[in-house]
């Protein structure tokens, strides 16, 4: 059985960079797996720029954001495999992996990053009545589908989800001769970048019905078209608002599930918010030795972020293989996301192995302009920070400095919660 | 000319066809869909039932148990999952026990063995995820689970290695009798035979309608469903019924074979018989009524919904039998639940009578098993490592939610009525039946479909030839 100090699950950007960090670290011993035939996960089918403004400092494509991060890894001889899929990854780390050249084999690792990205929700998770004709695409295998195979799924086009996914692709679609007739968003406000909606709505005067559904799918073999309705403050459609658009596409940009499946079967604890791991500062999941970063940790809105998310990662991990081991017998304080805050990773921080300050990510449960972000230390007010616009789409993150920590070790819970104006 | 034509590629129609292919004789099915198991067949709760449900006396009863008895034998022979998982009939008010205690003493009556009563604390220890609210239940240990489309795709896949031709996109348009022979006019032209067997699903009364006068009338009642995740499949073990109420009759929640969670149907009468269409009230009402069986509803893990349609003959019971005033016209009419679990039955019933009638002589080279697709998640590790020596696309995963391989894939397009498009595909192997319904794997699929049936990827339908799924070329 081969040996690895590190073997990190994913090749995307959150792989990558954990790898690349890990080395920078001083461990040599590193194999990235990876399930495409490609380095740099979905990245490689954004070709839209926009990339890498924070870790580059200038605008990449999403191709051209992977090729940096796969031209890193090379130049500094991390090992990678492509088109293989990990089966499983027990308690002792030993990590089964399977492809066409060697078949089923194992790989003994002293730590395991996972950096598994995550996948689209479907009609089916959405409840979408109607028949099942083709035509229903999630916006990703559209994406995939027009950017790396060249073909184009349909004319007249239907967006529900105003996520980033769903406004670039709506512009995407508009560029190669599709009519978008609307984008279609539940909620009074978008999940996506203000920035997209900008450039890839307003700029293709392409509609956003907010507070809006799609009611139901028309059309038994192909489709020919939706049915939208108004929304009520439950999200629920108004009846007698029924509107019927033809259409002969619909792409759902309805949600990404982190793909945890490895991570559950081996006992990795979730947290039912992100649905990715629950992870202490050190990005270590309650499995010892198996971390997680990325969009299998929580969905991201940038790369850059994940990126620098999975620096952490890499770094992390190590750290571990160095010491060998990890002591976490320390005291825990335990984060805990209070109100307009939905969600907070990491999980809490443990003092044992607290190293450096903290980046805490998080997103705000509602559209909040001008107001503030508490963090209190039990009940000390130790950050009052000024937001002038906060949205659930808009990941946020909050430094924590290491030193302010260490001087409050008695603290057991440290609360972040949104001031509204 | 055919010696038996039969019409209908779903349970019935191809549980005959395996049955009358033991036969000597000259056998085809007409189908007017493109696949096997397109119908009426590919959509319900994939239950070999008990039997404790049917009204005793009836043909529905005898077959049900019947079918039962004779599944272990079928899907061995046939190489398809089954599991006797066990059901169980929850009863919510102490005042209802006795409407337990008579749908056990029905079961016995139509020879369910295994039938017992258990309490609220056996009821637990069984299914700790059921409600509190449940006092009693009626268990039946030889229920089980099943696979809808394999056992639909066995039975016509080892009817046709046994010499049965299959005729898709072959919708029936009328018959004429001469004297030796019916004529069945189809738009693919005329095919003439000395039997016909009506196993038409939903549309079996308009085709008895055609030769008999003795009129019959199906009503399509639709049933809506919804498919979990398998992060929830082991919800419940058993098969978990409701005792109907005042409120109506209850949903079923099940684990599938395949590991996931089940939960449907509903019933409603409907007029149109391809109102395959899930609706927004009918969602509803099954995550309304699946609280009185679940402590919680796993919303989150819904994968996809559906309906499927059961064909409800007003006279209530199955119709298995030589039309009276039309002599070598055979129906299998009003094959409604429990059809599936009683098709192994309904065929035999169905090839015994056509045999005696034709005077049908036993072949010697019937080929009993099938030895089906090679599934790589029904495989042991040591079985699935010795495939991929031989051929490493058993080792290349297409689908990653259901890890189907591409050799998977491609065995299932050349296989015996292989099958050529997304869904039939995802019948056979699963490809794209996992909790991102095909959102990863479908390029892929198509671009296997492309490739080995040698068509263009915009050819490559979903289902049926009306179903594109990519409409062109992004500009060069």
């Amino acid at each position: 059985m081969k040996e690895y100090d590190i073997v990190v699950i994913g090749g995307g950007p959150a792989g990558l960079a954990a790898a690349y960090s890990a080395k920078e670290n001083g461990i040599d011993n590193i194999l990235i797996i990876e399930r495409d035939n490609i380095l740099g996960g979905i990245l490689n089918q954004c070709i839209h720029n926009g990339f890498g403004l924070h870790v580059f400092k200038e605008e990449l494509t999403g191709p051209e954001y992977a090729e940096r991060y796969a031209n890193l890894v090379e130049e500094k001889n991390i090992e990678y495999i492509l088109n293989s899929m990990v089966l499983s990854v027990d308690e002792n780390k030993v990590v089964t992996v399977m492809n066409e050249e060697d078949g089923i084999f194992e790989i003994q690792a002293k730590a395991v990053i996972l950096a598994m990205g995550c996948r689209e929700r479907s009609r089916g998770a959405i409840n979408i009545p109607g028949y099942r004709p083709s035509g229903v695409f999630s916006a990703g295998m559209v994406q995939r589908l027009m950017n790396m195979e060249g073909y184009i799924p349909g004319k007249e086009v239907v967006i529900f989800g105003s996520g980033d996914i769903g406004l670039i692709m709506a512009r995407r679609m508009a560029l190669e001769g599709a009519k978008v007739k609307a984008v279609v968003e539940r909620k009074p406000y978008s999940s996506g970048l203000q920035r997209n909606i900008v450039q890839c709505l307003d700029d293709y005067d392409i509609p956003l019905l907010y507070q809006h559904t799609v009611s139901k799918v028309v059309g038994k073999d192909r489709m020919e078209g939706v049915v939208l309705s108004k929304v009520d403050d439950k999200k629920q459609a108004i009846p007698g608002t029924e509107e019927f658009v033809s259409c002969d596409t619909l792409l759902l940009s309805v949600g990404l599930i982190p793909e945890n499946e490895i991570s559950r079967d081996l006992g990795v604890k979730m947290n039912r918010k992100t649905s990715g791991p629950i992870v202490g500062e050190n990005l270590m999941t309650n499995v010892e030795g198996v971390f997680a970063c990325g969009n299998v940790l929580h969905v991201h809105d940038l790369v850059d972020h994940v990126t620098m998310e999975s620096n952490i990662a890499g770094k992390k991990a190590a750290e571990y293989i160095k010491m060998n081991k990890v002591d976490t017998s320390g005291k825990k304080i335990q984060l805990i996301p209070d109100k307009g805050v939905s969600y907070l990773v990491p999980d809490h921080i443990n003092l044992s192995t607290l190293s450096d300050d903290v980046t805490v990510r998080f997103r705000v449960t509602d559209v909040y302009e001008g107001a503030y972000v508490d963090v209190n230390f039990d009940d000390e007010l130790a950050i009052h920070r000024k937001k002038p616009f906060l949205a659930p789409g808009e990941m946020q993150e909050i430094k924590l400095k290491k030193d302010y920590i260490l001087e409050h070790q008695n603290t057991d819970n440290i609360t972040f919660k949104v001031e509204a104006k | 000319m055919y010696d038996v034509l039969i019409i209908g590629g779903g349970f019935s129609g191809s549980a005959i066809a395996r049955e009358l292919s033991k036969y000597n004789a000259k056998i085809a099915v007409l189908e007017k869909t493109e696949d096997i198991c397109e119908g009426t067949s590919k959509a319900n709760t994939a239950l070999a039932h008990g039997g404790f449900d049917a009204k005793p006396g009836t043909l529905k009863a005898k077959l049900n148990v019947q079918g039962n008895k004779m599944m272990d034998k079928l899907t061995k022979d046939l190489n398809i999952p089954f599991e006797r998982n066990g059901a169980l009939v929850l009863c919510f008010d102490e005042k209802d026990i006795p409407k337990l205690e008579e749908l056990k003493e029905r079961g016995e009556k139509n020879g369910v063995p295994g039938l017992s009563i258990i309490n609220q604390e056996e009821l637990r220890k069984l299914e700790p995820n059921i409600t509190d609210d449940a006092v009693a239940a009626l268990l039946c240990e030889s229920a089980g689970i099943i696979c809808t489309f394999t056992l639909n795709f066995a039975l016509a896949e080892n009817a046709y290695e046994n010499g049965v031709e299959f005729f898709f996109n072959t919708a029936v348009e009328g018959f004429t009798k001469k004297e030796d022979r019916w004529i069945v006019h189809t738009n693919n032209g005329d095919y003439e035979a000395k039997a016909v067997v009506n196993a038409a699903g939903v549309y079996a009364d308009e085709l008895h309608n055609m030769v008999s006068s003795k009129k019959h009338s199906i009503t399509p009642r639709r049933g809506q469903y919804f498919l979990m995740d398998k992060q929830v499949g082991d919800t419940v073990k058993r098969t978990v019924f409701q005792l109907p109420t005042k409120f109506g009759k209850g949903i079923v929640v099940t684990p599938t074979v395949d590991g996931n969670l089940l939960i449907g149907p509903t019933a409603e009468d409907i007029e149109d018989k391809e109102g395959v269409d899930t609706t927004k009230e009918g969602l509803d009402e099954i995550m309304e009524k699946s609280k009185m069986t679940l402590k919680s509803f796993p919303y989150g893990s819904v994968i996809t919904s559906f309906s499927g349609l059961r064909a409800h003959d007003e006279e209530d019971d199955f119709v298995v039998e030589e039309v009276e005033d039309a002599e070598y016209f055979f129906d299998a009419l009003g094959i409604e639940s429990p059809g599936l679990t009683s098709s192994p039955a309904i065929g035999l019933m169905m090839a015994n009578l056509i045999r005696d009638k034709l005077n049908l002589q036993e072949k010697d080279n019937f080929k009993e098993t099938r030895e089906g697709l090679p599934l790589t998640n029904r495989m042991t590790p040591e079985e699935h490592k010795a495939l991929i020596e031989k051929d490493s696309s058993f080792s290349k995963i297409i689908c990653r939610c259901e890890m189907i391989t591409e050799g998977e894939i491609v065995a299932a397009i050349h296989s015996p009525l292989g099958g050529k498009t997304l869904d039939g595909l995802k019948r056979r192997v699963r490809a794209g039946a996992g909790r991102c319904q095909g959102g990863f794997c479908s390029p892929k699929v198509i671009e296997i479909i492309s490739r080995e049936l040698n068509i263009p990827q915009e050819e490559v339908m979903k289902n049926n030839s009306n179903s594109k799924i990519i409409l062109g070329r992004t500009k060069e």
